[in-house]
């Protein structure tokens, strides 16, 4: 607990601004901007065109603002989560400095949630254009001055520090995972795509993926975001939580997410160790 | 048999040989490549059935998804691959063996192949168990041609990719990237290339498997031709042209490739 409790800031301040440099410095930044903006609005119109092609479809339908205000949020799980856990193999198979990162005398955990700092730049500009895109050009009905800006500002504080911590558990993972395993993230992200309720309500889910979905901190995140944006309500399930329960179950679940994440980071960086998978390269 | 000849054949067998047998070595790939990528393509079907339950729309998104299988791979094990050979070192070794580098990218391919229909076969397997998607196959012959041309066409596009981004600084990954979503979007991975309209499905169609899939969805989903953007005769004919198109100009972009690399001191450079 003592070192759970004794943040590393230098390390946490460097990992930043490493990440921020490796994320951007390749080119210039207007390139950077367009390259950041066109994978988001991608994915955004793969799901306007769905809403389209569907005769019972449309955007005024009541569903598509729900969807779209999820999948926009979404995006802070798929960057950070993959922001975060890709350092590993970036460092030891790309770079090949992991090694060097782990005999430094700072702490890798640090290190780690500070490399999702930069991709959490990059993705909240994202967001906001994704935001700015669907108000003003798909005319989704947000009133920006209804938000509750206090539910929103404090559950996408808690949102991040969740996504921060399962990102730390998919890099444990990644040291004794092979190369390929950046499919594995790509799994992961879609997998919590499948059942955070990021694009329709959980209820459209079978039974036990429902319970699957309810157990899962970023259901309660994704809803309490929509709750925050005065989205209508589209899922009977979690429909009995108030904004304020949505809030509570989340701090409770990202707590214990962030303990969690610093054990079992520790357990798999000594079997790494142990098993010399630090600077192994499996990249064939 | 021709001992040039020979030394290539075993070049593209030892070179698809790694990835096959590599990937075996590490069991993590049994999930990462057949459970996992379901699980992305079912929030698809699950948008879909939260708008109409009608199971048209859960077949159509387990072939895109299935499919999408091909491209990721042609993405992140073919285009990307000659770049990390370099940054590995790998790339120089490449260069000086007495082959022909179309036989390493060859044996790139069919390895590739070979996992990417792994994690197809188990995306459409599991579709059709977990999601009973349907499929009724009007025509099997031209569903199998139009499948291996699509895949013919598509990794010599994959072999041209490697050869342009062998010379790429860090900006590789990104370009990458870049290629993901937004060719999942103009493919029409989830949705009918025809809804994006005549134009930008024709641009869409640039890429083998925008056609590839349209075609196959045409000769497999109970909707038949209405959903389709040309006819399968004509999608053949033009995957059978990009098919010469793409080995040729991978042939003759790797020779370029090559050349201006050694002109210009890149193929060794790392980490730039």
């Amino acid at each position: 607990m003592k070192d759970l409790a004794g943040l590393d800031y230098i390390n946490l301040r460097m990992g930043s601004w490493l990440g921020w440099q490796i994320e951007t410095n390749w080119t210039n930044l207007w390139v950077y901007g367009l390259y950041s903006l066109a994978r988001p609005i991608a994915s955004t119109l793969i799901l306007v065109l769905i809403f389209l092609v569907v005769p019972q479809g449309k955007l005024e339908h009541p569903l598509f603002v729900y969807t779209y205000i999820g999948n926009a949020f979404f995006m802070y799980v798929y960057m950070v989560l993959f922001g975060i856990s890709w350092v590993i193999h970036e460092d030891r198979e790309h770079y090949q400095m992991l090694k060097y990162v782990f005999i430094a005398p700072r702490k890798m955990y640090y290190y780690l949630a500070g490399r999702g700092v930069a991709k959490l730049a990059i993705t909240t500009f994202s967001v906001l254009v994704t935001l700015a895109f669907g108000i003003w050009v798909l005319k989704i009905p947000v009133d920006l001055t209804e938000v509750n800006y206090l539910a929103l500002g404090s559950g996408l504080f808690l949102g991040l520090l969740c996504i921060a911590a399962l990102g730390v558990i998919l890099a444990a993972l990644s040291m004794v995972t092979a190369h390929h395993s950046f499919y594995l993230t790509e799994g992961i992200a879609g997998l919590f795509y499948l059942i955070s309720g990021a694009i329709y309500p959980i209820d459209v889910l079978p039974g036990w993926l429902q319970t699957l979905a309810q157990a899962f901190p970023l259901t309660y995140w994704i809803e309490l975001i929509r709750r925050s944006m005065n989205v209508p309500l589209q899922s009977q399930v979690l429909s009995v939580y108030s904004w304020q329960e949505l809030f509570l179950v989340l701090l409770i679940s990202t707590l214990v997410l962030l303990i969690a994440s610093h054990y079992i980071y520790r357990i798999f960086e000594r079997i790494s160790v142990k098993y010399g998978l630090v600077d192994r390269l499996t990249n064939y | 048999m021709n001992p040039e000849l020979k030394t290539n054949l075993k070049a593209i067998w030892g070179r698809a040989y790694v990835r096959v047998v590599g990937a075996n070595r590490e069991p993590s790939w049994i999930v990462s490549e057949t459970v996992l990528p379901v699980l992305a393509v079912a929030a698809y079907v699950y948008v879909y059935r939260a708008l109409n339950p009608d199971p048209l729309f859960t077949s159509l998104v387990i072939l895109g998804g299935a499919m999408s299988a091909y491209w990721m791979n042609i993405l992140w094990s073919m285009a990307m691959q000659f770049y990390w050979e370099k940054e590995m070192g790998n790339l120089d070794l490449y260069m000086i063996a007495p082959i022909s580098r179309m036989s390493i990218l060859l044996g790139m391919a069919a390895g590739g192949f070979f996992f990417a229909t792994l994690r197809a076969i188990a995306i459409f397997v599991l579709g059709i168990i977990l999601f009973q998607a349907e499929f009724v196959v009007t025509s099997v012959w031209k569903l199998f041609l139009l499948f291996f041309l699509s895949m013919f066409a598509l990794y010599g596009m994959g072999m041209l990719f490697s050869s342009i981004f062998m010379l790429f600084g860090r900006g590789a990954w990104q370009t990458s990237t870049l290629f993901q979503e937004p060719i999942y979007l103009l493919g029409g991975f989830y949705y009918p290339v025809k809804t994006l309209g005549a134009a930008v499905a024709a641009l869409g169609s640039l890429l083998p498997i925008t056609l590839g899939l349209d075609g196959m969805r045409q000769l497999t989903l109970k909707s038949g031709k209405t959903l389709g953007f040309l006819s399968v005769e004509t999608e053949i004919l033009i995957l059978v042209g990009m098919s010469v198109v793409f080995l040729l100009a991978a042939y003759y972009s790797l020779l370029f490739m090559e050349r201006l690399g050694k002109k210009e001191g890149k193929l060794s450079l790392r980490w730039q």
